[in-house]
């Protein structure tokens, strides 16, 4: 299921304005993304870290997803070292670790963590159906808004009809082995599943077709930056222009290698 | 004799309407009137029925053949029923189908938003509807985190928001205590809505409902005064 918890917080984060998170959080992703001189990596890095801070995300929550994130990274560590031309730092037999490839992957290891920090600190601090909301208001297109808030709203479904069925495999005495038995019961769990979330998204949407829903979703809040919101997004997108700057404007040169 | 008058207090009305499940027939020629002001109460067996009729009324499923008249009106392509949406309240059977907002508040709000009521107007619509079934307070209370019976009042009151002229409520006391089911008689006898009721609840539909039919054989019956009494 998507653990919303993150956005039970009570930060300034917290509160702040969805609309201008996301616009910080596109705007500084993309940069982030894009970087390649270390020094600005490692200021994005201490960046990102502030951010999760200021948001007083709990460390347990943070380092936990950073684990998924990396279990991916890892993988590139085994391949990227070896797959570029350059300086050699160690060879392994017919294998040979160069120093533009470990610079590559130490790249993509400060890049991927340091957005992964940001959007939690500024994503996952609002809940999932505020952000469509505020999608909605950023002129989104209204079929991608959808997708996402019924991607969102049915893996719910889905995760609750899940634990149903579980808990009723579980109260007979299921437990799982290695064997044919086991196999054929998780089958007719997944084909259940799909069954039964099929029916309940249907009824969902037939109720909300009783209530007069003709695609459109209209929004019962509307959203107010406070000043001090719209200044606090400000100073955060001068940090992101700081860095482009640095990265690439011939000044920036200087503390690029 | 039907007089003029009560052709036009005819709300919905349906005509030789039969409705198959794949091979299983389900409605098999059913004819109901349903005038304006009825408390109507529909038993029958699990199965026979009588959540299919309800479906065919809000134009959610499609019968094999038949004639269905809603507020004097034809209806038979998916654009008919428009309007019949918004006049006919419908409380599904669970309230988890009906319940989809994260706040108790935006899922009231679903309807009239949809119907184009005004933002300051919805605010006070809420209110209100949280106010007549006793739930003040219950504005920002997260929807799949309320009890069973919180639930099942908050999916009334979805419906209840939108002001219909007809109510068709599928199984209203199913999982509900007797505090619960009483609060829910009050509110149905305090309603000046009309509507029809599928229950297995004898006490409950006679308490809330005038007149009964029972589905039998894919048709209605009417149950007469010796007959709901036995029910």
């Amino acid at each position: 299921m998507i653990s919303e918890h993150l956005s039970e917080g009570t930060s300034y984060l917290h509160d702040f304005d969805p609309r201008l998170k996301i616009i910080v959080a596109l705007i500084y992703s993309v940069t982030v993304a894009l970087l390649t001189s270390f020094p600005l990596l490692l200021l994005s890095l201490f960046f990102s870290l502030i951010l999760v801070f200021w948001a007083r995300l709990s460390s347990g929550t943070v380092f936990k997803r950073l684990l998924v994130v990396n279990g991916f990274v890892i993988f590139l560590w085994f391949i990227l070292p070896f797959s570029y031309d350059g300086k050699e730092l160690i060879s392994l037999g017919p294998l040979v670790v160069t120093d533009v490839g470990v610079y590559q992957v130490l790249r993509i290891t400060i890049k991927s963590n340091a957005i992964i920090m940001c959007l939690m600190a500024l994503l996952s601090t609002s809940p999932t159906f505020m952000l469509v909301h505020a999608l909605h208001h950023l002129k989104v297109p209204s079929k991608l808004v959808h997708l996402f808030f019924f991607t969102y709203r049915y893996i719910h479904v889905i995760y609750t009809e899940f634990v149903r069925l579980n808990t009723a495999m579980k109260i007979r005495c299921f437990t799982p082995r290695t064997d044919l038995h086991t196999y054929r019961t998780y089958a007719y769990l997944v084909g259940m599943l799909l069954v039964r979330s099929y029916e309940r998204s249907k009824r969902i949407y037939q109720s909300m077709l009783c209530r007069g829903f003709n695609g459109k979703f209209h929004t019962l809040y509307h959203f107010e930056s406070r000043p001090k919101e719209l200044l606090s997004a400000a100073a955060m997108t001068t940090f992101v222009l700081l860095i482009a700057i640095g990265q690439w404007l011939p000044l920036g040169k200087l503390i690029t290698f | 004799m039907v007089t003029t008058g009560e052709i036009d207090n005819i709300l919905i009305e349906l005509r030789e309407t039969f409705f198959n499940y794949g091979e299983r027939p389900v409605l098999k020629g059913l004819s109901f009137c349903f005038y304006k002001g009825e408390r109507v109460g529909l038993v029958g067996p699990n199965g026979s029925g009588k959540t299919t009729l309800f479906l065919i009324i809000m134009g959610l499923l499609k019968p094999k053949s038949g004639e269905l008249k809603i507020f004097g009106q034809i209806r038979k392509k998916e654009k008919d029923f428009t309007d019949v949406r918004r006049r006919i309240g419908f409380v599904f059977q669970d309230p988890d189908d009906q319940l989809f907002s994260p706040t108790v508040a935006e899922d009231i709000a679903f309807g009239p938003l949809n119907l184009g009521v005004p933002r300051e107007q919805v605010m006070k619509i809420v209110s209100n509807t949280l106010a007549m079934l006793g739930l003040s307070g219950f504005e920002n209370r997260v929807t799949h985190k309320l009890s069973g019976g919180e639930k099942r009042l908050v999916s009334l009151a979805t419906v209840l928001a939108m002001n219909p002229d007809v109510l068709l409520l599928d199984e209203p006391t199913s999982g509900l205590d007797e505090k619960t089911t009483l609060r829910l008689i009050d509110i149905l006898k305090n309603l000046n809505t009309s509507y029809i009721i599928a229950s297995h609840d004898k006490e409950f539909l006679k308490e809330v409902t005038n007149k009964q039919y029972r589905m039998i054989e894919g048709k209605l019956d009417i149950l007469d005064i010796q007959d709901s009494l036995k029910i």
